[in-house]
């Protein structure tokens, strides 16, 4: 195996409101921003999440790719997927050997449309979709499972989305919302604090690796492991109690001693699942940023959640961290990339 | 930086300007395994399909979710009850959703099957907003609601509906009651504002309302005697649950002891805070308004408190 890290992260500042600009001038700023910080303005291989139905176009990513200079022509792909699947396959590609840096992004403008119906259309066409279910709806049945399993009650809840407000407010990039207050319900048990906020913003990332990786950053972030799991669409079939996905996630990629994670955790319940699946004990100081529950930019939020770990490693506060990425209803597929400051993890 | 006051998560306020949309909707073909599942659920069956490994999976799957392996071509009428294993309850409906009133959505394992079905539930009518009803439990049995005109589509089941766990029917039955005479008359004094109780030749205590008969000695009685209408209280319950005959909750209801009477009355006791009534205060009848008198026992509203010093429960412990 190639030693690649993550070399260097830009994210938007987040806004929960139509900016009243396009997703080109989101993703614009953070590709220059990520291009002056490496020195770097071409790479071996390019890949985006991104996903069209946000903003009711085909090809979303076609017209951000405009955002790189994609002349003379470059090596690009792209994933329909929050931009933590391009950052894996980017890594994929820099196993293969011929090239030595990546940049990755993703990005999503969500403020523009009505998330809940159009998140509706990655559902079964037969059972599921036809019904008009939303994920929220879903995500609530999950968490009525999880409290009935566990015996964790709404306080709780309620607490780990107050934490993560708490870190959010000191993070310049996050939504700033207040602490959660009233008792009224989104859709019950999950009342709105521990739904993640409506959010537009662009993340990127950029890969190297070996010597290339020590050139461009001073202390960079190893990937020591990385993998994801996907489980059965029908929520039907899985227990929806426990993520059996993330669990295995994290065996393979590694994760034990972690001092931070960062979990793309949509929902507050979604938290107490993932810890409990990737066996982080109260020690590990989970989303420090505020997660997604501060900041949601669909398409980008998992990405970021690798960025935010990656962080903690370039700024010498933490030397082995998590970063986690979630997609499909009820935590269906999850990703984890563990990171390491140590040379050759 | 971002300034936000809070989360937005609904849809935005404006108007679509913009709208994707496959008119005339988008054609699948469903195969053999979706297709008769859609075919029954048309035919007003719910049917799984059943693995290699002998389970059941409903909505029916082409492949086992556990080894991927195909299915076996055997279909499986199951339920049609089936049972919850966990809900969601949705106060707020939004516009593609079932029903425009607040409902719960469930994952419901029917019997016979493995796996569960995701559905909506109807829990009856409630206002936007509400709360889930208490009736609303992992664990609770349903049946599905098909619709009259069925066309193959999951949509076949309009919801479904708890099963009927209990009826209650409506029960009435009229009378034309007469208190009897030694109510009447007790009555008759309560109309005109006036308390009388009848002795009793045998031990000579007042009993009120009087029945005409001592319930102690067992003779008849018919002499009157008038009461005042201050008395003390005996024992007294403070009530947490409201009653449409007293004022507000908690109230209190108490025996109080008609000064000359030989019997507690049991009567509500007001106008003072239900935590400050205590045994042996002195009370007095609050009366209604003169022109609001009828012949009956509310022409007393209560008995409040009177400025007169405690009885000593030496006085009053032979009427608890």
């Amino acid at each position: 195996m190639r030693d690649v890290a993550v070399v260097a992260f830009a994210q938007s500042h987040h806004s929960g409101e139509d900016q009243g600009i396009a997703e080109t001038e989101m993703v614009l700023p953070v590709i220059t921003e990520i291009k002056e910080r490496t020195g770097l303005s071409r790479f071996g291989f390019t890949c985006s999440g991104s996903c069209d139905y946000l903003q009711g176009a085909p090809f979303a990513f076609v017209s951000a790719l405009d955002t790189l200079g994609a002349w003379p022509p470059i090596s690009e792909s792209h994933v329909e997927m929050d931009g933590a699947w391009a950052l894996y396959e980017a890594w994929v590609k820099l196993q293969i050997g011929a090239i030595d840096t990546a940049l990755v992004y993703g990005f999503g403008k969500t403020s523009q449309g009505d998330l809940r119906a159009i998140m509706n259309q990655q559902l079964d066409p037969y059972t599921l979709a036809p019904l008009g279910v939303d994920q929220v709806s879903m995500a609530a049945m999950q968490a009525r499972a999880y409290m009935d399993r566990s015996g964790v009650k709404e306080d709780d809840l309620r607490a780990v989305a107050a934490r993560s407000r708490a870190s959010g407010r000191e993070n310049p990039f996050a939504l700033h919302l207040p602490d959660p207050e009233g008792d009224g319900y989104d859709v019950a048990p999950l009342h709105p604090c521990d739904v993640a906020p409506v959010t537009d913003g662009a993340a990127a990332i950029v890969l190297a690796a070996g010597d290339r990786a020590r050139e461009l950053c001073e202390r960079p972030a190893w990937i020591t492991g990385i993998d994801h799991r996907v489980e059965p669409h029908a929520l039907g079939v899985r227990d929806l109690t426990r993520s059996a996905s993330a669990r295995l996630a994290g065996e393979k990629a590694g994760a034990a001693g972690i001092e931070v994670a960062e979990l793309h955790a949509q929902f507050s319940h979604e938290e107490l699942i993932l810890r409990e699946a990737l066996g982080l004990d109260d020690g590990v100081s989970v989303n420090p940023s505020g997660g997604a529950l501060s900041a949601n930019p669909v398409m980008a939020a998992g990405l970021i959640r690798i960025g935010e770990a990656a962080s903690r490693i370039h700024d010498g506060t933490a030397s082995r961290t998590l970063g986690h990425a979630a997609s499909g209803p009820c935590l269906q597929q999850n990703l984890v990339c563990v990171l390491s400051g140590e040379n050759n993890g | 930086m971002p300034s936000n006051t809070g989360p937005s998560n609904s849809a935005p306020s404006e108007t679509p300007n913009h709208v994707v949309e496959f008119p005339g909707g988008y054609t699948r073909s469903v195969g053999p395994v979706i297709g008769r599942f859609l075919s029954e659920l048309r035919d007003g069956r719910l049917v799984g399909v059943r693995t290699a490994g002998g389970r059941v999976l409903v909505p029916p799957a082409e492949c086992d979710p556990d080894t991927g392996e195909d299915v076996t071509d055997e279909f499986v009428e199951v339920g049609p009850a089936g049972t919850v294993t966990t809900w969601s309850w949705v106060p707020d409906p939004a516009k593609e959703h079932p029903f425009d009133r607040p409902f719960a959505w469930a994952l419901i394992r029917p019997d016979g099957a493995d796996t569960a079905l995701l559905h909506a539930l109807d829990l009856g009518v409630f206002e936007t907003g509400a709360k889930p009803p208490k009736i609303l439990k992992t664990g609770m049995r349903v049946r599905p609601k098909y619709r009259a005109e069925r066309t193959g589509t999951i949509g076949d089941i309009e919801c479904f509906l708890p099963e009927v766990t209990m009826i209650n029917p409506r029960a009435s039955l009229e009378y034309r009651l007469k208190g009897g005479r030694a109510l009447g008359r007790f009555l008759e004094g309560i109309s005109e504002g006036r308390i009388i109780g009848h002795r009793c030749p045998v031990c000579e205590k007042v009993i009120v309302p009087m029945k005409g008969f001592c319930p102690r000695d067992g003779v008849p009685t018919s002499e009157e005697v008038e009461l005042p209408d201050t008395g003390t209280v005996t024992t007294f319950a403070v009530n947490n649950i409201p009653d449409p005959r007293a004022p507000e909750v908690p109230f209190v209801s108490g025996y109080v002891l008609l000064d000359g009477a030989g019997l507690t009355m049991l009567t509500l006791v007001a106008g003072i805070p239900a935590d400050q009534v205590r045994m042996g205060m002195r009370v007095k009848a609050a009366w209604r308004p003169r022109d609001e008198w009828t012949h009956s026992m509310s022409n007393i509203k209560w008995f409040e408190p009177i400025d007169e010093p405690d009885v000593p429960f030496e006085e009053i412990k032979d009427f608890m």
